[in-house]
């Protein structure tokens, strides 16, 4: 952030001219922003609050509108007030949610920490590992590199495709294999934890390549004569890792973990696709769960709206939290 | 740190030895025969695990149906293209196919102007505002698909764009654009200053100096920013399959759900649609992958 020149201190002056100096000074910035923030305004912020709006009241797709209009037989339109039209509830949309009297909150938040954290220490894991074998001198290098973020390129839904066909139980391949040891073919998908091993895995196998580049980018950042003189001191390759890789990286990681961490809760398609729930809903993770209860049947925009809510007061308050921590040992961020 | 944006792979000076080593452990770069076993064991697994399920795919796909749908474990069985045959002509994957192309095209392009220029601005400018508009960006990573489907559902209702492909493209900006703009912000400050000062010196504006002196230097990231908006709009499905509605329209992501009855999945088609459809996106990752590292290295450093 070393790049932003400091605004000289406004003297003292209406809030007019204050504003028309504003304006001159930064009509080209805010002129490269604008599209962006008008598209977001409309697109983003809008149905925010609309949404939080929405979760108090208990509309769906029956009751949403206030008048239904119906086409008489002379051609005019005759609009009657909808009988059951919408109302604002309260709370009542969380309490049911909470309660579990709608869906599976709990279920669904735990599958959802599960798979979050699995998610992301493994992809943090296989990364760095990976990054820091592809950091040093070696053969091939860059056909290694090629090779391993590959993944990333495959669209998620093929990746969810490729990954139930691999574990499907009657042709599968893991099966075939594993019958070709002498092991029984595994059901894997009508058992909790086995299906939502496989949409672990399939999602690990996703996104390590992005943690993988990311963090060979800051690998790279690192100043080489570091480890030289380390080296030259002594220190062994542990410590050299210790005391001069994982600091230097320290940046992206921070970054990196966060981004992960929120878009592996909020990801969509994997479980949608590869386990689809089975068995009976119970592999389900929170954004899931909730497209599942609110647009199957009769659409109910109340309840998407709550569980929406709700997911991103979860994450609001985890990276809040997370910034905390970060400051406490002296980030500045 | 000055990351120059030169398109050759940065090659770190890792292995060169000044002196004799007067150490008797291996120096760096000059590894002991079992650490190399090692490593080059570790990175050959790891490969595998990352093309295996690709590879499989592939030579499904090229399976007649009875092969796919048999347990027996074979690499090649009666090589055929038949199941190439079935799904390009008689099935509407070429029209998926072009909406698609057409969606993440526009996506792309529109995505790169965007970002680029919010990134330049949030990089170079301290406009009233500048901090807000980073947090939000951040922000909305978080906001899941549920909360936002209903509300923009609407809005394109109003709009008269419901069933047709620039609800789509709007949809994805607003999904890609947020990360992009961050990303490119965080390129942008690692291109020295000193450039800009130097093009406002000769009589560029601003906008000017954006465009001749600025881009130009960017190309890395710019790539990772369209690998990224691509990517985005070609593999999305909850946003497709709230928007779309008829068969003429859909777009891959979407219409490869109707290979997929409950029960008795098309598997072999599946196959061949799967290898069709990750093509474009390899092509993508092809032009793109020289410049992922570097086009990411300040991207991730700094919020």
């Amino acid at each position: 952030m070393t790049t932003v020149t400091a605004d000289p201190a406004p003297s003292g002056a209406g809030l007019l001219p204050k504003l028309r100096r504003s304006w001159d000074k930064h009509w080209s910035a805010w002129a490269m922003v604008v599209p962006v923030v008008l598209v977001m305004a409309v697109l983003i912020f809008y149905p925010l609050i609309n949404g939080v709006w929405i979760s108090f009241t208990d509309q769906t797709e029956a009751n949403q509108l206030a008048e239904i209009c119906t086409k008489s037989i002379t051609g005019g339109e005759v609009c009657k007030e909808n009988p059951n039209a919408w109302s604002f509830v309260g709370f009542d949309n969380y309490v049911n949610i909470l309660t579990g009297k709608i869906g599976e909150f709990w279920l669904w938040a735990g599958n959802t920490l599960v798979w979050t954290i699995a998610g992301v220490t493994f992809h943090y894991g296989l990364g760095l590992g990976l990054a820091v074998m592809l950091h040093r001198q070696i053969r091939f290098r860059g056909l290694y590199r090629v090779l391993l973020v590959l993944p990333w390129a495959v669209p998620a839904f093929i990746s969810a495709f490729a990954w139930k066909f691999l574990f499907n139980e009657r042709l599968g391949l893991v099966n075939s294999l594993l019958n070709a040891v002498g092991i029984d073919s595994v059901a894997w998908f009508s058992e909790r934890w086995s299906a939502l091993l496989v949409a672990i895995l399939t999602n690990i196998w996703l996104g390590v390549p992005f943690m993988m580049v990311a963090l060979l980018g800051g690998l790279q950042s690192i100043p080489e004569e570091l480890y030289e003189s380390a080296e030259i001191d002594g220190a062994s390759a542990w410590q050299r890792f210790r005391a001069i890789t994982l600091p230097g990286l320290r940046p992206v990681s921070m970054t990196v973990i966060l981004l992960g961490t929120i878009w592996t809760f909020n990801m969509f398609p994997i479980i949608f696709l590869v386990t689809e729930g089975q068995p009976a809903g119970q592999t389900e993770i929170l954004v899931t769960g909730a497209f599942r209860a609110a647009f199957e049947g009769i659409r109910n925009y109340s309840l998407a709206s709550t569980y929406g809510v709700l997911i991103l007061s979860i994450l609001l308050i985890f990276s809040v939290f997370y910034r905390r921590v970060l400051r406490k040992q002296g980030e500045v961020w | 740190m000055t990351q120059m944006a030169t398109s050759a792979p940065v090659t770190p000076a890792a292995a060169v030895p000044v002196s004799p080593a007067p150490l008797n452990r291996p120096r760096r770069g000059r590894r002991s025969v079992g650490m190399s076993v090692l490593l080059h064991g570790t990175l050959i697994v790891a490969s595998l695990i990352a093309i295996g399920p690709i590879a499989w795919v592939v030579l499904s796909s090229f399976k007649p149906g009875y092969a796919v749908q048999s347990t027996e474990i074979t690499l090649v069985k009666d090589p055929t293209l038949a199941n190439y045959e079935y799904v390009l002509f008689e099935t509407s994957f070429p029209t998926w196919f072009l909406n698609s192309v057409i969606v993440a095209a526009l996506t792309m392009l529109i995505g790169i102007f965007c970002s680029a220029t919010t990134g330049y601005a949030l990089s170079r400018f301290n406009f009233p505002g500048r901090r807000p508009l980073m947090m939000v960006f951040l922000v909305t990573q978080m906001f899941p698909v549920a909360i936002l489907i209903v509300p923009i559902y609407t809005i394109m209702a109003t709009l008269g764009l419901i069933n047709t492909l620039p609800a789509l493209v709007i949809a994805y900006l607003t999904i890609a654009v947020p990360f992009c703009a961050w990303m490119l912000k965080g390129y942008f400050d690692s291109i020295p200053t000193s450039l800009d000062e130097a093009a406002s010196l000769d009589g560029c504006g601003p906008f000017r100096t954006f465009y001749r002196v600025i881009l130009p230097l960017a190309r890395p990231a710019i790539a990772v920013t369209g690998f990224y908006t691509f990517l985005t709009a070609w593999g999305e499905v909850a946003y497709a399959s709230a928007f779309m509605q008829t068969d003429d329209k859909f777009t891959l992501a979407y219409g490869l759900q109707q290979f997929v009855p409950q029960f008795n999945a098309q598997w072999e088609y599946l196959t061949a649609a799967a290898v069709l459809v990750t093509i474009p996106a390899g092509i993508v990752f092809l032009f793109a992958q020289k410049h992922l590292v570097s086009g990411l290295t300040a991207g991730g450093t700094k919020g």
